[in-house]
């Protein structure tokens, strides 16, 4: 479709020029995040290829000795706590939205979103210092919730996406019918956003999984989470247990966000096709 | 009678849509509420502290009123400094020297020690005279010094947001530059934009004929191809600098390509240089500026580019006058969210990027871990935070790029 009906030489040269382009385009895109894959399987301590030999010794290393373990704890006790109150908050915050009847929509919905557009340092530095004041920093629920205020966008926008299609009569017919409006809740409106909540839980969960910078600021050594103990290596010394811990952490972002958006999608689909 | 019902059944309504508009503000109420506690007074309390110093007034009570009665320029007389004596006495008894010590020295350079030993003397004497003092601290016979106090012991402060742009009051009372070799934030912002420019420029000639061809393949491969745009996007930032620091290492990947392909002799030094945090920042930010651009262009009707081309267009014509004017939201779009994020890069500078590759974003961290000047981490916060949001507003208002409609 690139060339057209009659491609003159030149034309075919333009094209195949930008075909090559691409290509390079896309191998420099995917191969780097896949480098780290094969070298954590390396025996030996070489950052070389090719490997020395075939060995699990480095997931070893991370899955085994308590510093990496502690570190993969904490990620996934922080990660947890701040996924259920992200998910719980920003699924009846995207349930108010969908209210025609929300009111200052315009002023909300920014605010809602800024945890995303502010840069990250300026964040965890601001929560840092105010944190330290009252006695949250290098506190578990201090991580938590700095990591819930980043994650709840996601949460707020997958499930609104989700409500997109969803019929409000069904609510009101909930109500005619007699049932509370937690029951409606419960019983209709639940059943039919589940995937998104589900796909903004995901989402959250990544978002606090992954995330370095507000937990530099705000863990001591005793809340070190996993992206964490793998900066300080990267910073200090390079070890191939680096490349199996950020192998094990991709391996579930990825995993995750696959199911995610797959999630996101049914959902948008299934509201639309009931809206028809 | 009806007369008398209608209006209570307007009063009626009106109460519903009241509580009608305050039921889904209540649902969300509890997030905003959070996001107030967590992240609205954090920043808040940032930023005042640019503006908000009242360490060495706080320090300074007698010395203050005894200013107010000797005058507003100059080396004071004997009053202000015994005032001073007693001043720095009680706050070493108070354990609050060391504070003020240091944050006169964010503003005069050197102070530290010489109002330390200042404060010593007044323990021990307790009728140091003016000169004896002078001889402690030097500083406290030169013009100068005195008005870095003076200037201290206003509570506001517009010291650190001139400092963030190099500038500062003079004795004469107007805003000048300061000391060459103290100007250090220009330097730093002029810094952080270059790479910015140089990433987005690069993202851009990496991203825009991909987009293109992606809208001109069967479904399938565009399908395949977004995947494999989508994989690298959804992997988290640190794991992806930490691929790169394996990849650019002295015996690292990159340096083997090239010696094996003969394009160098020798080995690169790309880690801690500024082409490997470049190579690096485009790799992460490509996703950012290619699907914007993506978006757009399959919105493009290629019905109107065969019209232009039926109507005698040359390629480049159509290209030019048809095909770019309508894409161009996209890429400015996709350029513009790139480089925004690219201002306030943290994690892939400190790891890839020399001492001489740091960003605004390093150096607001280095004044809270290392040089525990929040004064000026907060300044610098406060012009970070302006670029980005006045940026950020640009690009919603006049682009129309909703962040949430990528991907």
């Amino acid at each position: 479709m690139l060339l057209s009906p009659y491609p003159t030489t030149s034309e075919r040269i333009r094209v195949a020029a930008l075909w090559i382009w691409c290509v390079l385009v896309l191998i420099f895109l995917v191969v780097p995040i896949f480098v780290p894959v094969p070298l954590s399987f390396n025996s030996g301590s070489f950052f070389t290829f090719p490997l020395a030999g075939i060995s699990t010794r480095w997931y070893e290393v991370v899955l085994g000795t308590p510093r990496w373990r502690a570190a993969i704890g904490n990620s996934l006790l922080i990660g947890a706590g701040a996924t259920v109150l992200a998910t719980f908050l920003g699924t009846l915050t995207a349930i108010g939205l969908s209210d025609p009847k929300f009111p200052a929509r315009r002023f909300v919905v920014p605010l809602l979103i800024s945890p995303l557009i502010v840069p990250v340092v300026v964040t965890a530095v601001g929560t840092y210092l105010f944190y330290a004041r009252i006695g949250l920093a290098n506190t578990y629920v201090g991580i938590i919730l700095a990591h819930t205020v980043l994650a709840s966008p996601f949460v707020v926008v997958t499930v609104g996406a989700s409500l997109t299609g969803f019929d409000r009569n069904l609510m009101r017919a909930t109500s005619s019918l007699g049932a509370k409006p937690l029951t409606g809740f419960r019983r209709v409106m639940l059943p039919l956003i589940l995937p998104g909540v589900l796909s903004g839980a995901a989402f959250a969960f990544v978002t606090s999984f992954d995330e370095v910078v507000v937990a530099q600021f705000l863990a001591n050594a005793q809340q070190r989470t996993l992206p964490l103990e793998m900066f300080t290596g990267l910073r200090e010394q390079l070890s191939p247990a680096i490349t199996a811990a950020a192998t094990l952490m991709m391996g579930l972002s990825i995993l995750l966000l696959i199911v995610a958006n797959l999630l996101a999608r049914r959902s948008r689909q299934g509201a639309s096709a009931l809206a028809e | 009678m009806s007369s008398i019902a209608m209006p209570s059944i307007k009063t009626r309504t009106s109460a519903t849509d009241r509580s009608d508009s305050l039921r889904p503000l209540a649902l969300a109420a509890p997030l905003l509420l959070l996001l107030a506690f967590s992240f609205g007074a954090p920043i808040v309390a940032l930023l005042s502290r640019a503006v908000y110093e009242p360490t060495i007034a706080n320090a300074l009570p007698r010395t203050i009123a005894a200013l107010r009665v000797d005058g507003a320029t100059g080396v004071p007389a004997e009053p202000v400094f015994s005032a001073f004596a007693a001043d720095l006495k009680e706050a070493q008894a108070a354990g609050v020297i060391y504070e003020f010590a240091k944050t006169l020295n964010t503003r005069l350079p050197g102070a530290r020690s010489q109002v330390l030993r200042v404060a010593r003397l007044a323990g021990q004497d307790q009728t140091a005279t003016k000169e004896a003092m002078i001889k402690a601290a030097p500083l406290l016979g030169e013009e100068q010094g005195w008005a870095a106090i003076r200037a201290g012991t206003n509570r506001f402060t517009s010291f650190f947001l001139l400092s963030a742009f190099d500038l500062r009051w003079t004795d004469q009372g107007t805003i000048g530059a300061v000391p060459a070799d103290q100007a250090v934030f220009t330097r730093v912002f002029g810094r952080t934009f270059l790479i910015a420019t140089l990433v987005t420029l690069a993202t851009l000639a990496l991203a825009f004929p991909l987009a293109y061809v992606m809208t001109n393949v069967r479904p399938v491969i565009a399908g395949i191809v977004l995947v494999l745009v989508l994989l690298p996007f959804w992997t988290s930032i640190l794991v992806r600098t930490a691929a790169w620091t394996v990849i650019l290492q002295k015996y690292g990947l990159l340096n083997d390509l090239l010696l094996w392909l003969g394009v160098t002799s020798d080995r690169l030094e790309l880690m801690y240089s500024r082409t490997g945090l470049i190579i690096a920042m485009t790799h992460i930010q490509l996703p950012f500026t290619l699907l914007p651009i993506y978006s757009v262009m399959r919105a493009v009707q290629p019905s109107q580019l065969r019209a232009a081309q039926s109507l005698g267009g040359r390629p480049f014509t159509v290209f030019r006058r048809v095909y770019l004017p309508q894409v161009m939201p996209g890429v400015l779009a996709g350029c513009l969210l790139t480089f925004i994020l690219c201002l306030g890069y943290y994690i892939t500078p400190v790891l890839i990027g020399g001492a001489s590759d740091q960003l605004i974003s390093n150096f607001i961290a280095n004044y809270v871990n290392v040089e525990l000047n929040w004064e000026m981490a907060a300044a610098l916060s406060f012009v970070l935070l302006a670029s980005t949001l006045g940026l950020y507003v640009v690009m919603t208002r006049y682009l129309g790029l909703d962040l949430f409609k990528m991907g």
